[in-house]
């Protein structure tokens, strides 16, 4: 087994495990490149089928080229989809800076879904890599009754054993995502030939590397325009992968504070 | 700090073909706290050029808003507590190459508080990387970790002795660390595979060999995580198979789950165990992209796959799929050595969860042997286990379990216990002292039926003017068993009672002639005691048996071929010393001199049952009134 058999092994893994384990457990699909090899691992763990919803958060304010991507392949795939919109920037907290009020509008949403759909778990396509804050994460998240983690009291979680044990009203994030890198993302993406969003590629030496809200995701400067490009840019790099990202850099715990209240 | 970037290493050359992979290899770094994981995480980026461009300003920035002097360990201390309070509270990863091969770097929190999350983050690796500051010395949680290391089953392990800048670059006080350290890993069984003196904060040794320490011969921490291997899949061990789901999407029933260990292939005659049932692998069953894509005919361990089997059997998640000639053992008792990670202390007589594998059971521990200091290794008894300590004990689960021991089957030889809700501890399994009791629960013959008796069970005691029925007595050698046996079985007799006494040294001259005293041979000699006694008690007589049967299994096993019928268990009672005393046959001496091994009450366990139908203390009681007592309660029992 080369590395991204071993990857794709450990997360088929966690997917049989959490679809064993929690009744009523949804999938989110942000349309990036993450989830959509999450989706293709699923498929691989269940024999060609999604045996839950997949659900778009959506903020209305993604790319055209997302929504393509996603009406297309929602139904190529065969998805059982559900979209949820997110509440108007009105209802949210208006103490956070601006790019971090926009993400805080996406977890607003989030948590109405999870109340209006009562899902138990959540599948949710995060990388310990992305970020210093979600390299602390475990591959079974517990959140509490209004979606906030508890950073300061994880479960311990070895051997493949996870806390799968809840109280009534505790909600699970589960990430079978997050032992891979963003360079394993694309060689898996490559080698199973698995869509991809254009925006990735570069256009006037420039792609966007994570794709978030238009108005708070920028592109940083690249030639790559296949995926062995990008790997072999992602190889050479310096940039931080979200550096794109608007709210994790207003302020030192601004993702931090975002996460502990039920961001992804 | 950057002055020192022009003695960067090269940055791994980037491979000409993009697809290809790259090996990965995951290393912790742990130690006791304030000893300097981070800042060696620290400097190893910076050297080897793997901080993304604007970090080490970014880090510094934020050193300054707190007023502090720059702190490598803001790198993985990501979270606002832990900047504030200068402490790892989690395990965090982080990821660099050299030009070997790519590296995710575990930091595990040194404190002893966050046991949990180095554990978390410690079981996750495939090396380790121990860390021990000069100045200090080796200190409490520099032990604690290594033996930690050891029960997680890592076996490559390096240390690197920090601060070396502290005490002047000093060869005479390392080679005093090292010796002592050496010393205490060796006595766990691990040998490190290099001792390092290495100034994470001047950077000596750690990527590059700064000339401080000239009299080190040996390579930098860099170099020696070069040399560690990646843990390969066991592949060619015994299959190892657990259920993990059984899928019914479309026509096909697909039994899903990760192969840990061996080989399985089409056409395979497989066993299920603890249920013992057997089929043949039809199918391995895949999902591919490309349509007509044929399905492979053999999986390997580290393979998450499906099987389909060529009869439909009814086989849940939980059951562990094996070869017939290597299957696991099965058991209801064994031993284990556990860290308890709960909030509340591990009870002796509670009842836990336990989660081996994809298997789920209630377990009780039955006894607690031993909390072991792993500052010293020495041994204390208790009632119970605290939170962070580490402890031998025995647990039984009221159901037969399929399991390995550790050290032939690591991944099926270990287990976490749940307490309510959470994951409260780890362990691994020993059988020592216990006997793998597969053989006496698997029923050979095939095609037999059962004749009816003529004559009812009411008949034979109307007849004889009482009850067939079974006295199991139950203690240790010494309590006066084969005493009380005879003389009550006179007494019956005298009485009018059909009555015969099964004794140990009798029935190992004939029916059992055949068995040693290994624990299987042992369970086995009960088993067949348990089924003749059956047959006594069938026949219309009072059997007595007189045997030690310290294990609750095998009486059990005894009770249960009774069927429902009278089986009374009599707790025949004296502690070890009183019976050592007495030593009617010398045994006691002989098992303190070392030339008896595995004697009971000495040195293997006696499990005292729990719900005996009667107990007699024979240190309080004479024969004579054990006699009489008896006499009395089989009158009561069983007269017709």
């Amino acid at each position: 087994m080369d590395r991204l058999d071993q990857l794709e092994s450990q997360s088929i893994f966690i997917f049989r495990e959490a679809f064993n384990r929690i009744e009523n457990i949804a999938m989110l699909w942000s349309l990036g490149k993450d989830s959509n090899v999450m989706i293709w691992l699923a498929r691989k763990a269940f024999f060609g089928h999604v045996p839950f919803p997949v659900m778009h958060v959506d903020t209305e304010k993604k790319f055209p080229e997302m929504y393509a991507f996603r009406d297309r392949y929602a139904k190529e795939w065969g998805l059982n989809f559900i979209r949820e919109l997110c509440p108007p920037i009105e209802e949210i907290d208006d103490t956070l800076p601006p790019a971090a009020r926009s993400a805080a509008r996406k977890t607003a949403g989030l948590k109405k879904a999870i109340e209006k759909y009562k899902f138990n778990a959540l599948f949710a396509g995060i990388r310990r890599d992305e970020e210093a804050t979600r390299a602390k994460e475990r591959v079974f998240s517990p959140r509490g009754a209004t979606g906030q983690w508890d950073f300061r009291d994880q479960p311990p979680e070895f051997w493949d054993q996870f806390k799968t044990d809840f109280p009534p009203g505790t909600h699970i994030r589960v990430h079978p995502l997050l032992h891979w890198t963003e360079v394993d993302i694309w060689l898996y993406t490559l080698r199973e030939q698995i869509p991809t969003i254009p925006l990735y590629f570069a256009k006037d030496g420039k792609r966007y590397r994570s794709l978030g809200d238009q108005d708070i995701t920028s592109p940083v400067p690249s030639t790559a325009t296949t995926i062995e490009e990008i790997i072999e840019e992602l190889r050479t790099t310096r940039v931080a992968e979200r550096s794109g990202r608007a709210m994790d850099h207003e302020a030192e715990d601004a993702f931090e504070r975002l996460r502990a209240d039920g961001y992804l | 700090m950057p002055e020192a970037s022009e003695a960067k290493v090269k940055l791994a050359a980037v491979n000409n073909n993009p697809a290809s992979t790259r090996d990965l290899l995951r290393i912790v770094i742990v130690g006791h706290v304030d000893h300097g994981k981070s800042t060696l995480v620290g400097r190893m980026f910076h050297d080897t050029g793997s901080l993304p461009d604007g970090k080490y300003e970014a880090i510094k920035a934020v050193c300054e808003k707190r007023g502090v002097p720059f702190e490598w360990a803001f790198l993985m201390d990501a979270l606002q507590a832990e900047r504030d309070q200068g402490i790892t509270i989690d395990t965090s990863q982080i990821w660099f190459k050299t030009d070997a091969r790519d590296y995710t770097i575990i930091d595990a929190p040194g404190h002893k508080e966050f046991l949990k999350n180095m554990i978390t983050g410690a079981a996750q690796s495939d090396a380790a990387l121990l860390i021990i500051d000069a100045a200090e010395g080796v200190r409490e949680q520099s032990r604690r970790h290594g033996y930690l290391l050891h029960l997680l089953g890592i076996r490559q392990v390096a240390v690197a002795v920090n601060k070396m800048d502290l005490i002047g670059y000093e060869k005479e006080q390392f080679d005093l660390i090292e010796q002592e350290y050496r010393d205490y890993l060796a006595s766990i069984g691990v040998t490190p595979t290099f001792v390092i003196p290495v100034s994470a904060r001047e950077g000596d040794n750690i990527v590059n060999q700064t000339g401080a320490m000239p009299w080190y011969k040996g390579p930098t921490v860099v170099r020696a995580l070069d040399s560690f291997m990646p843990n390969a899949s066991p592949v060619d061990r015994p299959l190892r198979f657990p259920v993990q789901d059984v899928y019914k999407f479309d026509q096909r029933r697909i039994l899903a789950g990760r192969i840990e260990e061996g080989r399985i292939a089409v056409g395979d005659e497989i066993v299920f165990s603890p249920s013992n049932k057997t089929a043949r692998v039809q199918s391995i069953e895949a999902w591919s992209a490309i349509p007509g894509k044929p399905l492979p005919q053999e999986g390997a361990a580290g393979e998450s796959v499906g099987i389909t089997l060529d009869e439909q059997i009814f086989v849940e998640r939980g059951e562990l799929i094996s070869h017939v000639q290597h299957a696991p053992i099965e058991t209801d008792v064994f031993r284990a050595r556990i860290f308890w990670l709960g909030h509340e202390p591990m009870m002796k007589g509670k009842s836990y969860r336990i989660k081996l594998g994809t298997m789920e059971a209630p377990v009780t521990v039955q006894s607690i042997e031993s909390i072991i200091d792993t500052s010293d290794l020495s041994n204390t008894s208790s009632h119970q286990v605290e939170r962070n300590q580490v402890a031998e004990v025995v647990l039984r689960s009221r159901r037969m379990l399929a399991l390995d021991e550790f050290n032939t089957a690591p991944k099926t030889g270990r287990f976490v216990l749940i307490d309510k809700y959470d994951i409260a501890g780890g362990g691994i399994i020993s059988m020592e002292g216990y006997a793998n009791q597969r053989d006496l629960i698997t029923a050979r013959s095939t095609n037999i039926t059962r004749v009816e008796h003529g004559i009812t069970t009411e008949a034979r005691a109307f007849r004889n003017g009482h009850k067939g029925g079974v006295l199991w007595f139950t203690g240790l050698s010494g309590a006066g068993k084969s005493t009380v046996a005879v003389a009550l079985e006179k007494k019956l007799f005298e009485k009018g009672f059909n009555v015969f006494v099964l004794d140990g040294d009798n029935v190992r001259h004939g029916l059992n002639a055949n068995l040693s005293f290994s624990p299987e041979d042992r369970a086995e000699n009960i088993r067949r005691v348990g089924e003749v006694s059956a047959l006594f008690a069938r026949a219309g007589m009072i059997a007595i048996t007189s045997f030690i049967s310290p294990y609750r299994s095998d009486r059990d096993r005894a009770r249960a071929a009774m069927n429902g019928g009278d089986f009374h268990e009599i707790y025949v009672k004296a502690d070890v010393a009183t019976c050592e005393a007495r030593d009617p046959k010398g045994l006691y001496k002989k098992a303190r001199a070392g030339e008896i091994k595995d004697f009971t009450g000495i040195s293997a366990p006696y499990e005292e049952p729990e719900n005996a139908e009667l107990v007699l203390d024979t240190s309080a009681l004479s024969v004579d009134e054990s006699v009489e007592k008896l006499v009395n309660y089989v009158e009561m029992k069983f007269k017709v």
